[in-house]
């Protein structure tokens, strides 16, 4: 079985890409025995995370490659042999590099996976403070139809009121 | 003023796609599948395994100390091998000192192989089940490690070798090493 | 003779695009209204030729025309007619043709359909949708053509569709997927024509507010449509992969998603117009940046690009000019909008704004995702892998915020609102979900994890509040079910949506939380029993094709000894490419799938078989459904149709 026919194994979930597609749904499906069901769910979620160095985007669970199987039954020995995910994981990233994992380590890029975000709606959190506070500038000089609308929205529900006549139109 | 400063804020956007297209463009020139071996600096990892003709002969990973070499992993059943054999015979010839690692293939059909197309190994390893190829990070053949002296991987090159990537990328980083 | 008619009527729509970029414009730069006013007739005109290329393609496939390259590559004889047609979308050039037919279609409802707009608005809006449409067309003949013959030598069959299309549900998602990205170009061309005018205002966001709806609909659809074909039909039980094809489609949905609430925020209130503007750019930009991440092979396999360098450039070169172009403009533009409205801190206005900060967070946590093992080889620190661990983790702390908040948004009143009114209702909904949460947790599952209740809670938060709010806003002024007859679409169409979303959440979560999965092999004649059911291999059988064989499993499922169904998992070879593909056996429900894919025979000729109990896993397909009829029901409310003229005109005078 040529390893290198493989080598187009991908996950053709959306068809844009299906014009690259070589090998089809296959799923692997083995039956190993485990000692007890802490065993075995390590062994799932390692197979899950593990990410199958030769097909294109899929894990050793989904694969069908040869390549695959042999990782899995590396994992399967290592879980057997009592090891735990992390030695695993790192067992795999020894010989494969980073690439063998799906959740990625903390490297100098890495690091913006998390920051983009976090800056990101730190800044938009600093737009809407910006933009309320200069909305109370203005507000201070409210003139005084402003604040008489302001007193009728405290006083009663006007503003569902208007609302919902804007609505209907 | 306060305008230059709104333009400068809006254009943030632009300046971020900008620098995507740069990766992107890049991105186009290189190949996603070809991996970095995870070993480059370390040694041979430690085996023993069988010489592909003399079951009886076992090599560890001592042989890799010594001089400079190539360390092919190659199958009968991929076919780039097979294209890749003729150049491999033409760098023996040259005098390089190549070792085969014959990677979950049939010794009857290896040994074929070599007879029928010349062997440009000096040692061949045979590993029926891959668990060299595991430890290297064998991820499909053929691939070809170059080894120092002190049996330090310093260049795993994936894909067939050829006129074109010896000359132009394994050949000097082959030449730098001692 | 017909794949050159075909071929000259795609060059003659190329050139019309091009017409019809360049003469409205020069129209409305010369004050010449004739020329303006044949925007309309030269996109029209545009969509017959391009119809007419489509149509013939069509036609070529039902025909088994193999001395057409595209055809003979992507069909067979004896497929039958209906996947002979939607081979026509199945690879590359059709697909791409696809677009651009849609595109036309999108461009001519645009012309045909905005005869309130001002003439010239409209012409701008339909030269940059003729601009877009000149690329793509000058992408298909130069690098993707798929009118070319084989002639001479022409094969007598074709090569087959890739068996993993031959299925009823990709005949539909690639039209819908595509109908939803090329939809957005609609949104990105009033964008683009109000900066160009230089006029942002509720008139703007008025206009494109049902075409972007439109669009958002196809998306919400096509996007659940692939994800229910991945699950029935690779075998794997899984319904979302974190691919970079699917973050493809997943990035313009978020951007969508976050411009149909913008949008409605810029009309109703006149702010955040600058915001909303970028989003409809991004929204298209992104679907655009999605076909060029497919399509280059740079994330996926550089074997398709290998073959064709000038693709990838292309489209690249393309996004560069569209992109960066529309950017640059919105740069210089954007600059002098104002925004008037004011709101507190705690309205409407900023807890949509909060909503689309948290959507687009998750919109940079995919983007990154998704490109950053590229920059990251790139920069030379190795290659690694973005998956599934990462995505998870990064949407479950993203999703608590975000659902909250859509619990609160809709009880809160525009512009202010007072705090103490609203404690009422969202403690009472606090204390409702809560406890709904629970004991649904108890009554549908054996287990207990914390993060499923947290799922679930969020899920009934939604609910509850999104059913609270109905409540008061029906028994304001009269009585409820009187009331809630006189609440409009686009009410409902909120409500409906947001319940949808949270269906969503709570089948993401007892699906995630709660699946089991056994791998267990088999012969016939024996069983496998777990959570009250009971597996039993019954016979196998052989369910050949037209073009394939199979071998059929068949079960018989009981629970507590009931009999449940009786279910039949194929395992397939497809004859001309030789593919084994596994046809798993699902027997569907409201609360749980059961799901048989078979494996290997073993050498003592029992059989691998997968086996799966996927509880709520209908409600992450049903959601996106509530969420699409939603968004119809927002296209129907009679703001956008019958009262649009005699409003624009209030609002001139």
């Amino acid at each position: 079985m040529p390893l290198s026919s493989f080598r187009y194994y991908l996950m053709p979930a959306f068809i844009l890409l299906l014009c690259f597609i070589s090998v089809g749904a296959n799923s692997a499906i083995e039956t190993f025995e485990f000692d007890n069901v802490e065993q075995e769910q390590v062994f799932h979620d390692l197979t899950k995370q593990l990410r199958c160095p030769k097909c294109q985007n899929q894990n050793i669970s989904d694969s069908n490659a040869p390549l695959a199987k042999d990782l899995r039954n590396k994992t399967y020995e290592l879980v057997k042999q009592g090891k735990s995910e992390q030695q695993v994981v790192d067992y795999m990233v020894a010989r494969f590099g980073n690439f063998v994992r799906y959740d990625p380590p903390l490297t100098p890029a890495t690091i913006f996976l998390w920051l983009g975000p976090l800056v990101f709606i730190f800044i938009g959190f600093y737009f809407l403070y910006g933009q309320l506070k200069r909305q109370n500038k203005q507000d201070d000089h409210l003139d005084s139809q402003e604040s008489d609308r302001l007193e009728q929205i405290l006083a009663g529900k006007t503003s569902v009121n208007k609302k919902t006549k804007q609505e209907k139109k | 003023m306060a305008n230059t400063r709104k333009i400068l804020t809006l254009s943030v956007p632009l300046v971020i796609f900008f620098s995507v297209c740069y990766f992107l463009f890049k991105g186009l020139y290189s190949d996603p599948r070809k991996l970095d071996s995870a070993l480059i600096g370390q040694s041979v990892p430690q085996f023993t395994l069988q010489d592909i003709y003399d079951p009886q002969k076992q090599y560890d990973s001592s042989i890799f100390k010594g001089q400079k070499m190539l360390l092919n992993v190659w199958a009968t059943w991929c076919p780039t091998c097979y294209a890749e054999h003729k150049f491999l015979n033409k760098l023996a010839g040259q005098g390089i000192y190549i070792v085969g690692m014959n990677y979950k293939d049939n010794r009857t059909k290896a040994i074929k192989w070599l007879t029928d197309l010349k062997d440009p190994y000096q040692i061949s390893l045979f590993d029926e089940n891959g668990m060299l190829g595991l430890d290297l990070g064998v991820y499909g053949a053929p691939e070809t490690y170059l080894i120092d002296s002190k049996g330090i991987i310093q260049y795993r090159h994936v894909g067939d070798l050829n006129e074109k990537n010896w000359s132009e990328t394994v050949l000097p980083i082959f030449n730098e090493m001692e | 003779m017909l794949a050159e008619i075909g071929q000259l009527s795609l060059a003659i729509a190329c050139m019309l695009s091009l017409l019809q970029t360049v003469y409205p414009l020069y129209g409305i730069y010369a004050r010449n209204q004739s020329a303006v006013e044949s925007a309309k007739i030269l996109t029209n005109l545009q969509f017959v030729f391009v119809t007419i290329a489509f149509i013939v393609l069509c036609y070529l496939f039902i025909a088994n025309d193999f001395t057409v390259v595209y055809v003979a590559t992507n069909s067979n004889s004896a497929l039958p007619w209906y996947y002979r047609l939607s081979a026509v979308w199945g690879a590359h050039e059709g697909s791409l043709l696809l677009w651009v037919f849609l595109l036309s279609l999108w461009s001519s409802a645009v012309a045909v359909m905005s005869k309130r707009l001002p003439v010239e608005s409209i012409a701008r809006v339909l030269a940059v949708l003729g601009l877009l449409s000149l690329g793509f067309y000058l992408f298909v003949l130069l690098t993707s053509n798929p009118f070319l013959r084989t002639l001479p030598y022409f094969p007598v069959d074709g090569r087959d569709l890739n068996p993993l299309l031959q299925d009823v549900g990709l005949i539909m998602h690639p039209p819908m997927l595509y109908m939803g990205y090329v939809g957005f170009s609609v949104a990105f061309a009033f964008a683009i024509a109000a900066l160009m005018e230089g006029r942002l205002d509720s008139a703007w966001a008025k206009w494109s507010r049902p075409w972007t709806m439109a669009a958002w609909v196809f998306l919400t659809i096509g996007i659940a449509l692939g994800s229910w074909w991945a699950y029935y039909e690779l075998g794997w039980g899984g319904w979302w992969f974190w691919d970079p094809v699917e973050n493809a489609s997943f990035m313009p949905w978020i951007a969508g998603t976050a411009l149909i609430h913008s949008l409605s925020v810029s009309e109703k209130r006149g702010v955040f117009k600058s915001w909303t503007v970028l989003l409809a750019i991004s929204a298209f930009s992104l679907s655009l940046l999605g076909t060029f991440l497919v399509r280059s092979g740079i994330l996926v396999s550089v074997h398709a690009f290998a073959s064709d360098p000038a693709r990838g450039l292309f489209i690249l070169a393309f996004l560069i000019f569209v992109i960066g172009g529309s950017l640059l403009l919105y740069a210089v533009q954007a600059s002098k909008v104002k925004s008037r409205g004011r709101f507190d801190l705690l309205s409407r206005e900023s807890l949509l704004l909060i909503n689309n900060i948290l959507l687009i967070a998750a919109l940079i946590v995919v983007l990154l995702g998704t490109l950053l093992p590229l920059v990251h080889k790139e920069i030379g620190l190795g290659s690694i892998s973005i998956g599934e661990p990462f995505f998870n983790k990064m949407f479950s702390i993203l999703i608590v915020p975000f659902a909250l908040f859509l619990g609160v948004g809709p009880l809160v009143r525009w512009k202010r609102q007072k705090i103490n009114e609203l404690l009422k209702p969202l403690v009472l909904s606090l204390i409702l979900s809560t406890v709904i949460a629970v004991l649904f947790i108890f009554q549908y599952s054996s287990k207990f994890t914390w993060m499923a209740l947290l799922g679930v809670f969020l899920g009934f938060w939604i609910l509850v509040t999104t059913c609270y709010e109905l409540y008061l806003r029906a028994t304001f002024r009269f009585t409820l079910l009187k009331g809630l007859s006189k609440l409009g679409n686009s009410h409902w169409a909120m409500s409906i949506g947001h319940a949808g979303f949270a269906v969503m959440i709570i089948g993401i979560t007892m699906t995630q939380n709660f699946s089991i999965e056994r791998d267990v092999k088999l012969a016939v004649g024996e069983s496998i029993a777990f959570e009250h059911y009971d597996f039993h291999f019954d016979a196998l059988e052989n369910a050949d094709g037209p073009n394939f064989t199979a071998t059929a499993g068949v079960f018989t499922v009981l629970k507590d000894d009931k009999f449940v169904a009786t279910m039949k998992a194929e395992k397939r070879i497809y004859t001309v490419q030789r593919m084994p593909m596994t046809e798993p056996a699902i027997d569907a429900g409201v609360t749980r799938d059961l799901y048989i894919a078979m494996g290997e025979v073993l050498p003592d000729g029992s059989w691998a078989v997968r086996i799966y109990y996927k509880p709520f896993i209908r409600w992450i397909w049903f959601g996106p459904l509530m969420m699409g009829f939603a968004g119809i029901l927002m296209m129907l409310d009679r703001r956008y149709r019958v009262k649009k003229v005699s409003e624009e005109l209030e609002g001139n005078v």
